[in-house]
């Protein structure tokens, strides 16, 4: 028991974890395409028309796993960093920063195909629907995460800052989102609801769910990558990294 | 923590200039709405709770940085994290001096701007009261803001873009009291829910703060 403790928490160096996530990288990347084509082909082929929508609600395949994304990211990077914070641990903080710019483009994924989505079914591109806001607001928490570590010139001090304003980041998202929810009730009627007909089509549901996992895989595959760059670039001085560093990718 | 209050309030006093152009500000921005959108008494009197939050938000921002930025400069700040006194208690009390200087006189000041909005005496009462309770909320909050980009590069920008979003809870709140007040639906929930965000505030935001300054001082 002791001893897989022990095996696990090695890779907590960044030393020992950039050859690792080095060798994760391929699969997760066999992984993304996987489930990518096997989704497409699901959402493309096999999902039904809708009845009300016609062919434009296939939007909803990128669109909803990316806002499910943009939100889960964030908890992950927030953990990460609070893992960081809380014992110190170099690699944490890393994760943490390679993670926000995938959450920010999978926030803004979101809301622009959800622009587009809007547009021919609503026949507007933005409404300010209480979802609609509250990714908006996410999408502006991930920029400053990534606005406040670019500024800061102390990489330690941008990891244990950035992992603050994430941590309150975290507690303030819940409270935003209700925020938003009671403002957009008083404000609008129902003039547009987004709860679809419950009946949704098993299929659909297969197609959304298999280009979720698609672009959590992708998620993965970038923060390893990216997190590679970071140990490479922080861990410069060390021999081992300067080794690396002269082989080719 | 009422020395720190005591000696923030003294500088302020001191240095009188930057306390009221935050004030100046206010009054502004305020003023410049009806400008560009047109004096009808109805539409006015429609914007007015939100005009008057957004520019308290903005007010409050510009004395933000300077909650921190000369007590690092001069080396204060070390000599509190080395006092005895627990350092969030320092923080709160620097946190409640900003506010008196920054969140009070907009408070006092707001009914006097929502005249020039047309708003009836009720809607005044509930718009201070939500001020009142809002506006601390917004110095709490920002002093994390304030402590994270203590001495980086561009901070007084970046200290919008963290802090602005994590604002959005207050200003709904704050406004929409007065809104649902003018839609008959009564103040109370809203004012109920800026109280919590104070208490909840007050509560978390000196820690957090605590713990930005230990790693800017580090």
């Amino acid at each position: 028991m002791s001893n897989g403790i022990v095996h696990w928490l090695k890779f907590a160096s960044p030393a020992s974890f950039y050859p690792l996530a080095g060798r994760m990288i391929p699969w997760f990347t066999a992984l993304a395409v996987l489930f990518g084509v096997a989704g497409l082909w699901v959402s493309f082929f096999v999902a039904p028309t809708d009845a009300t929508q016609g062919e434009g609600y296939r939007i909803i395949f990128v669109h909803v796993p990316a806002s499910w994304m943009s939100m889960f990211i964030y908890l992950v990077m927030a953990t990460w960093a609070g893992i960081g914070l809380a014992l110190n641990t170099r690699l944490s903080a890393m994760m943490a920063q390679a993670l926000a710019p995938t959450g920010a483009l999978m926030a803004f994924l979101s809301l622009w195909t959800g622009a587009f989505w809007g547009k021919p079914m609503w026949g507007t591109w933005w409404v300010w629907d209480a979802r609609l806001t509250s990714e908006l607001v996410l999408f502006f928490l991930y920029l400053g995460f990534i606005a406040l570590q670019a500024a800061i010139d102390d990489p330690r001090r941008a990891d244990k800052a950035g992992a603050i304003l994430a941590l309150v980041g975290v507690v303030n998202v819940p409270i935003i989102y209700f925020s938003v929810k009671w403002w957009n009730t008083l404000h609008q009627g129902a003039s547009v609801s987004l709860t679809r007909a419950p009946s949704m089509a098993q299929t659909m549901l297969w197609g959304m769910l298999l280009m979720a996992l698609c672009f959590w895989m992708y998620a993965v595959v970038m923060a390893l990558k990216r997190v590679r760059a970071i140990i490479l670039e922080r861990e410069a001085h060390t021999e081992w990294a300067q080794q690396f560093a002269q082989v080719p990718a | 923590m009422l020395a720190v209050v005591h000696r923030d309030l003294l500088l302020a006093i001191r240095r009188k200039t930057e306390v009221l152009t935050a004030l100046l500000f206010f009054i502004i921005v305020a003023s410049l709405f009806p400008l560009g959108i047109g004096p009808e008494p109805a539409l006015l009197r429609k914007i007015a709770p939100g005009v008057l939050w957004v520019a308290a938000l903005l007010a409050t921002m510009l004395g933000l940085q300077r909650m921190f930025a000369a007590d690092h400069a001069d080396g204060t700040l070390e000599q509190m994290l080395l006092s005895p006194t627990p350092l969030a208690l320092l923080v709160a009390g620097k946190n409640l001096a900003h506010w008196l200087v920054c969140g009070l006189p907009l408070v006092l000041l707001a009914p006097l701007l929502g005249l020039q909005f047309d708003l009836d005496a009720q809607a005044l009462g509930v718009l201070t009261l939500g001020l009142l309770l809002g506006t601390p909320v917004l110095s709490l909050i920002g002093s994390i803001g304030a402590a994270l980009t203590l001495g980086v590069r561009g901070g007084g920008v970046l200290l919008s873009l963290l802090v602005l979003p994590l604002y959005i809870p207050t200003l709904i709140f704050g406004a929409g009291a007065v809104q649902a007040h003018a839609a008959g639906q009564g103040a109370g929930g809203h004012l109920s829910l800026l109280g919590a965000l104070l208490v909840l505030s007050v509560f978390f935001s000196p820690f957090a703060t605590t713990a930005a300054l230990r790693i800017a001082l580090e």
